[in-house]
């Protein structure tokens, strides 16, 4: 990954500028901005997460921009041991969009990791509206296996760290190059929806990487995604959602595709197709009485391993999160409208190799469990200061006793 | 009022954690070390801060680096880091047991054109290559890895030593004639100070028939032969056994031999427990401490701290015929087919931390617990086997009490 300087965030920030100038012929009368809130707390279908971002309006030229930001601190103590108290900055991630005319538009996401270490266009694509149940999305898209994937923003969340159902299991963030349609409709207060894309899918690093685990890699971990696709056939998502406005949303959704590559330059690199696949199912829902958020997702992943490859890369894996959210308090406070505080629970679990040993038939360890108490309160609903304490139990392969680490966290996110 | 009052208490909660003093915290939240007697690894006392960096290079590199095949693994291989077979520094697991196969004895090796003719069996491959098959009819044995803590004292006892210990031709009639493995060292090894050679032969200590003189000979073994990693050591992939560039320098096989020199040796558990005592005295008293010395030394080692000190593996680093149960028909380097060398016992309670909460023991991990491992012994074990049959019931359990805080 190529290393940026801090520097670049002001770089960047001059290029999105001079891009705003150059494409829209923005006067001075132009840049005044106006604040687009979404309600990020409020009950939609996941796929509109896209759409339902709060932003800086300028002007009437139907450009927006904002973005996200996290700061966190860590402390961490595994097995008795630890590195003392850290402080990090995540991610910054700059959101731009803008309407082309009225049924096109184009949305991005550039997101700055680790201080401007790592730059990744997360998401940039056209949208082409035919019908609302028709619309043509191409570029490079977040690809929609289950709903965390595409609804990752930080302060979204009461926790400072992702669900590991959705990064370690699932790869968070997952987007590629390519396209596909989706479309809603709308009956009394049922909502269907639906996505169906084509795009660049993953390559041998699954089972060739320094984790030591069947590990469905993110796209930006291969530096010619946005050029090739690594296997020359298509990885296919699709999802479909039903939301309820009273009951919730659920989700279902899949992602497949050949991951090897059977010859380079005429020579011969595998004797098979080899093939990944992913369903993922996902739901929402308040629960209006007593104004509880719950929401989760679980997924099971199928790789195809060579059987002369290690046991260590297994060839099914499967994980879930669940996230309770109950607001405890929610009025004015200090000079802020409909503050919030929040008491959240969260569980984390991941089986990386699930079967049994050849050699011996016993179960094959590599999983985690983690819990996460957390404590939030939202001034606004687009910021969040979260303190979460999480407990984690990690096992080898082979079951030994787990590894124990608790995690206190401390941190701030906020849309801007 | 109220509003300020939840305010306070959520800055208050958050300001405590950040602020106080994490340390204090520690004993209610966090998850406690465990005891130091309870895991095998960790280095030994007394090493300098120096000693100590490369000790912890080292261990980075045994423990957490996983080769892929664009950092060289394979294309045919066992496992695709040092710890795969070793976890926790333990015993390893049948899931990556590896196979020896193709000499009988010590004169003819039937099978010196397959793969580099090592006679170590590469049985995974990375995509698109096929990895080697055991070729029909070849005498063979399937080996699981020892646990690696304390070899820095077991490297540094002197062959003096070891010729005490040595019995050949059972001259004190106790019917145990253990004999050192001499073979010709590698031109890359440093030889011992006071190394007592037979001709151009050496004595051999590592590995389950003594066939590795140190442990830079064993770790450049190990890389290249458990995961296709050549060396400037050992510059032939096992593949094919042609020369290639070195895909680990020599700087990272020099920390991790010294990582292995500087694993502290196991510590006992329960050691003024009256049935551990009772069935150590046991142990002495059915001749298991004949292969199974108790007590070594070391003599010099540049390692300032494994000089001159004495310890408790329960070995003598000799060969012994274990007997006809155990003789798989393969042997390696000079070993008769049913000669293993003793291995040390220390660690042997914590085996299960390792091996997943089950053991395997023996030099095939055939054996799932220590008592079926002692049943299995034979040959010149074949005595105190049958002693330890004998024994009464509270005796085996003391016995097995003692074997167990090792």
């Amino acid at each position: 990954m190529q290393k940026i300087l801090p520097s670049t965030y002001l770089k960047t920030s001059f290029f999105i500028a001079a891009f705003l100038l150059i494409n829209y012929g923005l006067s001075a009368q132009d840049l005044k901005f106006k604040r687009t809130v979404s309600d990020t707390t409020s009950h939609m279908l996941s796929m509109d997460a896209n759409y339902n971002r709060p932003s800086f309006q300028i002007g009437n030229t139907g450009v927006a921009i904002g973005g996200y930001f996290e700061a966190n601190s860590i402390y961490a103590v595994e097995d008795g041991i630890t590195d003392g108290l850290s402080f990090q900055s995540p991610r910054m991630s700059l959101l731009l969009s803008g309407s082309i005319s009225k049924r096109i538009k184009f949305l991005s996401e550039i997101e700055f990791e680790e201080g401007g270490k790592e730059i990744a266009i997360e998401y940039a694509a056209i949208d082409i509206a035919f019908d609302p149940l028709v619309n043509l999305r191409a570029g490079i898209i977040v690809n929609p296996i289950g709903s965390f994937n595409q609804n990752h923003d930080g302060p979204k969340y009461e926790f400072v760290e992702r669900p590991n159902e959705a990064v370690d299991l699932l790869p968070g963030t997952f987007s590629n190059v390519g396209f596909g349609f989706y479309g809603k409709t709308y009956k009394g207060n049922w909502i269907f929806g639906y996505e169906a894309y084509l795009s660049n899918g993953f390559d041998t690093s699954i089972i060739d990487n320094e984790s030591d685990r069947t590990s469905l890699p993110e796209s930006k971990e291969n530096p010619n995604r946005f050029t090739e696709n690594f296997s020359g056939q298509p990885l296919v998502t699709t999802k479909l959602a039903i939301g309820n406005k009273k009951l919730g949303e659920v989700g279902l959704s899949y992602m497949g595709g050949q991951y090897n590559k059977l010859e380079d330059d005429g020579f011969e690199l595998d004797t098979k197709a080899r093939r990944v696949d992913v369903v993922a199912f996902d739901f929402n829902t308040v629960i209006n009485l007593t104004g509880t958020a719950i929401m989760g997702e679980a997924a099971y992943v199928w790789v195809d391993v060579p059987d002369t490859y290690t046991q260590q890369f297994g060839n099914r894996q499967w994980g879930w999160f669940m996230d309770i959210v109950q607001p405890i308090v929610k009025r004015k406070i200090l000079e802020w409208e409909d503050a919030t505080f929040n008491f959240a629970a969260r569980l984390d679990y991941v089986d990386f190799n699930e079967g049994k040993f050849t050699q011996t038939g016993g179960e094959i360890g590599d999983h985690m469990f983690a819990i996460t108490p957390a404590i939030s309160f939202r001034p606004t609903a687009q910021t969040v200061l979260r303190l979460n304490y999480r407990y984690q139990c990690q096992t080898d392969i082979l079951k030994n006793p787990s590894v124990q680490t608790a995690t206190w966290f401390f941190g701030i996110s906020s849309y801007f | 009022m109220k509003n300020k009052i939840l305010l306070y208490i959520f800055m208050t909660t958050t300001l405590s954690v950040i602020l106080l003093s994490c340390e204090s915290l520690n004993d209610i939240y966090a998850p406690r070390e465990p005891e130091e007697h309870d895991l095998l690894d960790g280095p030994i006392e007394g090493l300098t801060s120096a000693q100590q960096i490369q000790h912890l290079n080292g261990d980075l590199a045994f423990t957490d680096e996983v080769f892929t095949a664009a950092k060289g693994l394979g294309p045919v291989f066992v496992g695709n880091r040092c710890a795969s077979c070793h976890e926790g520094d333990g015993k390893g697991h049948p899931f990556n047991g590896f196979i020896r196969f193709g000499k009988s004895d010590s004169l003819n090796n039937p099978y010196a054109n397959f793969g580099d003719g090592r006679n170590q069996l590469q049985n995974k491959a990375i995509p698109g290559y096929a990895p080697q098959v055991l070729p029909k009819g070849a005498p063979y044995s399937l080996l699981i890895a020892p646990a690696v803590t304390g070899l820095g004292y077991l490297d540094a006892v002197s062959d003096a030593d070891i010729l005490a210990m040595a019995d050949p031709d059972d001259l004190d009639g106790d019917g145990i004639s253990g004999r050192p493995q001499y073979d010709y060292p590698p031109e890359y090894v440093t030889l011992r100070p006071n190394s007592i050679p037979k001709g151009d032969k050496y004595i051999f200590r590592f590995g389950k028939k003594a066939v590795t003189y140190d442990l830079l000979h064993q770790t450049a073994d190990a890389y290249n032969q458990d995961m296709g990693i050549v060396s400037a050591y050992q510059p032939n992939e096992p593949y094919d056994g042609l020369p290639n560039d070195p895909e680990v320098s020599d700087k990272t096989i020099g920390d991790v031999v010294f990582y292995l020199k500087t694993l502290k040796a196991p510590i006992q558990r329960n050691q003024d427990d009256p049935k551990v005592i009772a069935g150590k005295g046991i142990f002495n008293q059915i001749q298991c401490a004949a292969c199974h010395v108790p007590t070594l030394k070391t003599s010099y080692s540049p390692i300032e701290t494994l000089s001159y000190k004495e310890f408790h593996p329960y070995t003598d680093l000799l060969l012994h015929d274990m007997g006809p149960d155990l003789d798989d028909g393969y042997t390696e380097s000079y070993a008769l087919t049913s000669e293993f060398r003793t291995p040390a016992l220390w660690g042997l309670g914590l085996s299960k931390d390792s091996q997943g909460g089950e053991v395997f023991l023996m030099h095939d991990g055939r054996a799932r617990s220590i008592e079926e491992a002692i049943i299995l012994h034979g040959g010149e074990a074949e005595n105190s086997k049958n002693k330890y049959v004998n024994l009464s019931v509270l005796e085996q359990e003391q016995l097995l009490a003692f074997l167990n805080s090792l």
